[in-house]
């Protein structure tokens, strides 16, 4: 149940030049949204929602092309949504971070980034009290600020940690980017560029500094560059065994 | 038996004392609200590895007595042993101080507890805080109608024992949504394990009795009422009964994850080198909080049954606030193992072993839980018949 | 009794009395800052009934649908209704009483609950930390020069 359901927009005045998609008169107008079902009553719409179904965005991490010592992805992140924090580092948001491996048994090093892994089954969605951790049609899974009341029971629930907790008053957000004390947020796979047709920043700042070692795709189409790659080279998931078929993929971890 | 008259306690010197430094307490952490509320969780000891800290073991402790301390009156109306039959209106009131006490702390500790329309309103129902929310507020509503059906002169009996076993149902559905907060989470080796609800049925029962004999005790020495020496020594050793199937419960759980091999890290964590986890574990939870306390339940009568009732349940309190913390703390402490196989490091601390130390905030936070939840219980007993005149054994007969 | 009805009738006619001013203002109202740009099409008195709903629900079409091209954005707000300081040339933010919707919303004691996660200025201008996190942070002269600057940002010394 969302707050959305059995919204009645208030009867429009003589101009409703604004507001194309809604036809209004003296009928209630009601949308009702659930995470798999978005109906758009009276006389449809021309709106062509841009978290499409058939989609399901991804991202593949080649370990081997990742260098040690770049944080690329790490900075494009943060300039692109506005999480560099000045607090104390144990209480500082990150949304994705580098992590560095060392085999126990063989001493091999690598290094990667880990960020939210959007599942498609993700605990974090499951255990969220007010459904503000949500999954899009399309994959991404998101939090909804407006709902969220800080429990941070998503951040116990994420296997990969990818939640954070905004410990301190916020300002000069990016305004694509919208964050608050006392919510928590993640990675967002970049939605924003994302439903406009670009692709995550990180992946962005990767292929910029020469490494490539990130490729975003849509998952679904079986043309797209990260499904070839995906079809033709052997991948993992983080946690496998916990089955709950992410959409970031790692290669020669 | 005579007929039991249950009356108000007198507002004495003693009382309004304890009023003064309860309300003192609850004021220092409103104002602790305030100013986390204000600056942020910034001020606290959590952090991002540390998510959830002293409130939440605070509030999970409040909560989980709450639901044992209705467990006296359950003795009385689901399963007739008469004797504690007076007892049963103080059980009920002390069930709903202590789930408000509790439940305060959680809703205060909240990054946005200006929302909590929302989630009272805004329902997730695979999530069990959602659940929660309508197990812990419906438990009010429930518990103050099996008072009602007490009190009321104009209610007949025979209602008792239904809403009785109403009221114990949802204590137990309720406290096993509560070990479910941990159970039900994959991610950490901590956690995930379907024992974790009776865990905190039998947690409950034991807290749930301490804390009740506790305000009993207390209660009844403020306003010069006798109690018998053979109901105390009876509650006293049911306590150690509790307390041994609280430890069998905590035996089963750590065993079975050692067995698990992908666990075996965090139980070698807590078990041996966790540092203050293990010392929490092994001198307060299982030594001081259990064996001891179960020994002084079930050993010879002593001179003075009160002084040994108060101790035991003293212990078994400290006791269940270690187990907490070990549970609660100690699980997100232990890193969480992504990889396998290999050491990890990062700028977000994976693989390392997280610090927590609490701040004053958050301890203010907790006190101000029970400081409310004892207030409460006080001011129902002073405005409310729910403690009977006299308890003396030779008025009492099972 | 005909006393408290006389001496309430009188307080009501003095408060009463602006409202028989000629030109239909209502002197007691808050000021609002001007407007740049074009009116909305719906007028003013319905969007600030409704602005309120609208956000609400377009906010949820943006957020769980990803659908970006609703004709008004948060954002696109402040391309028309940016109170700058005169001083400066900067847009005051919401920690400013100057602020577009804090000059209705401080009157009408209704608590605004976006700008703790959305920025309250147009996309490009740097916000200033608020003064009181800053001040604990104050080990140079550089930044002395910047505190002194926002204090005359604020307008609340207009002599120096």
């Amino acid at each position: 149940m969302s707050p959305k359901d059995n919204f009645v927009l208030p009867d429009q005045p003589e101009n409703p030049s604004r507001r194309k998609f809604f036809k209004s008169g003296a009928a209630a107008i009601t949308v009702t949204l659930s995470p798999g079902v978005t109906l758009m009553a009276f006389g449809g719409s021309k709106v062509h929602a841009a978290a499409d179904f058939n989609k399901r965005w991804g991202l593949l991490i080649d370990v081997n092309k990742c260098a040690a010592d770049c944080t690329a992805c790490v900075t494009a992140c943060k300039d692109e949504n506005g999480w560099e924090g000045h607090g104390d580092p144990e209480q500082n948001a990150q949304w994705i971070r580098k992590v560095t491996l060392k085999d126990k048994s063989t001493g091999r090093e690598s290094s990667l980034p880990v960020m939210c892994q959007h599942c498609e089954d993700p605990p974090c969605v499951d255990v969220c009290p007010t459904g503000a951790s949500f999954k899009r049609e399309d994959g991404i899974v998101l939090v909804d600020k407006h709902t969220c009341i800080g429990c941070r029971y998503c951040m116990m629930a994420c296997p990969f940690k990818a939640r954070s907790f905004v410990h301190e008053p916020v300002n000069n957000q990016k305004s694509h980017a919208p964050r608050g004390k006392g919510t928590v947020e993640g990675c967002t796979l970049c939605v924003h560029r994302v439903d406009k047709g670009g692709t995550p920043a990180c992946v962005e700042a990767c292929d910029a500094t020469g490494n490539g070692a990130m490729t975003f795709g849509d998952l679904n189409d079986p043309n797209s560059e990260i499904s070839m790659k995906l079809a033709a080279y052997p991948s993992t998931a983080l946690r496998a065994d916990l089955d709950l078929n992410q959409g970031v993929r790692y290669t020669n971890l | 038996m005579d007929r039991t008259i249950y009356r108000e306690i007198k507002a004495t010197q003693s009382v309004w004392t304890l009023a003064v430094i309860l309300a003192g307490l609850i004021a220092v952490a409103g104002w602790s609200v305030l100013y986390v509320e204000h600056n942020g969780h910034a001020v606290t000891g959590m952090n991002n590895q540390i998510v959830w800290g002293l409130p939440h073991v605070f509030a999970i402790i409040l909560i989980v007595a709450a639901s044992g301390a209705l467990n006296v009156a359950s003795m009385a109306s689901v399963f007739d042993k008469k004797a504690y039959k007076p007892l049963s209106r103080l059980s009920g009131i002390l069930a709903i101080a202590l789930l408000v006490g509790g439940l305060g702390v959680l809703v205060l500790d909240l990054g946005r507890p200006d929302r909590l329309l929302i989630a009272m309103t805004v329902f997730n129902f695979t999530s069990i805080f959602t659940w929660n929310v309508l197990l812990y507020t419906g438990f009010i509503g429930v518990v103050a109608v099996y008072l009602w059906v007490q009190m009321d002169r104009t209610v007949h009996p025979k209602f008792t024992k239904p809403m009785g076993i109403i009221a114990f149902v949802w204590r137990l559905v309720l406290t096993t949504g509560t070990g479910s907060i941990f159970g039900w989470l994959v991610a950490r080796p901590g956690y995930d394990a379907a024992i974790m609800a009776p865990l905190f049925i039998s947690l409950s029962f034991a807290l749930g009795l301490a804390a009740f004999l506790l305000v009993l005790l207390l209660l009844y020495r403020l306003d010069d009422r006798k109690i018998g020496t053979a109901l105390i020594s009876r509650m006293t050793n049911l306590l150690g009964v509790f307390i041994a199937a609280a430890l069998y419960f905590t035996i089963i759980q750590h065993v079975t994850n050692i067995y698990v091999a992908e666990h075996s890290g965090f139980e070698r964590f807590i078990l041996s080198d966790g540092g203050i986890y293990t010392t929490l574990f092994w001198w307060v939870q299982i030594a001081i909080g259990g064996l001891l306390p179960m020994a002084l339940a079930f050993g010879k009568r002593p001179i003075d049954a009160t002084a040994r009732a108060v101790v035991v349940s003293v212990l078994v309190i400290i006791g269940g606030f270690a187990q907490l913390y070990v549970i609660i703390i100690g699980g997100q402490a232990y890193p969480l193992d992504m990889f396998p196989g290999f050491e990890v490091t990062s700028s977000f601390y994976d693989g390392e072993v997280a610090g927590y130390s609490p701040s004053f905030f958050e301890l203010a936070l907790g006190v101000g839980g029970v400081a409310v939840a004892i207030f409460a219980t006080g001011v129902a007993a002073k405005i409310l018949r729910i403690l009977p005149t006299n308890l003396a054994d030779k008025n009492l007969s099972d | 009794m005909t006393q408290f009805l006389a001496i309430v009738s009188v307080i009501f006619a003095v408060l009463a009395l602006p409202a028989t001013a000629q030109d239909g203002s209502w002197p007691y109202g808050p000021t609002l800052p001007e407007a740049t740009g074009e009116p909305h099409p719906e007028g003013n008195e319905y969007m600030r009934k409704y602005h309120m709903e609208l956000m609400k629900h377009d906010r949820d079409i943006t957020m769980r649908d990803g659908v970006r091209d609703i004709d008004a954005s948060l954002k696109e707000c402040f391309d028309c209704h940016t109170v700058t300081d005169e001083r400066t040339g900067d847009p005051v933010t919401y920690k400013d009483e100057r602020h577009f919707c804090r000059t209705c919303h401080d009157f009408v004691a209704v608590k605004v609950d976006c700008f703790m996660c959305h920025r309250s200025t147009p996309e490009g201008f740097d916000e200033p930390q608020p003064l009181h996190a800053r001040l604990l942070e104050l080990t140079n002269v550089a930044e002395v020069a910047q505190v002194e600057q926002y204090i005359a940002s604020t307008n609340a010394f207009p002599d120096q």
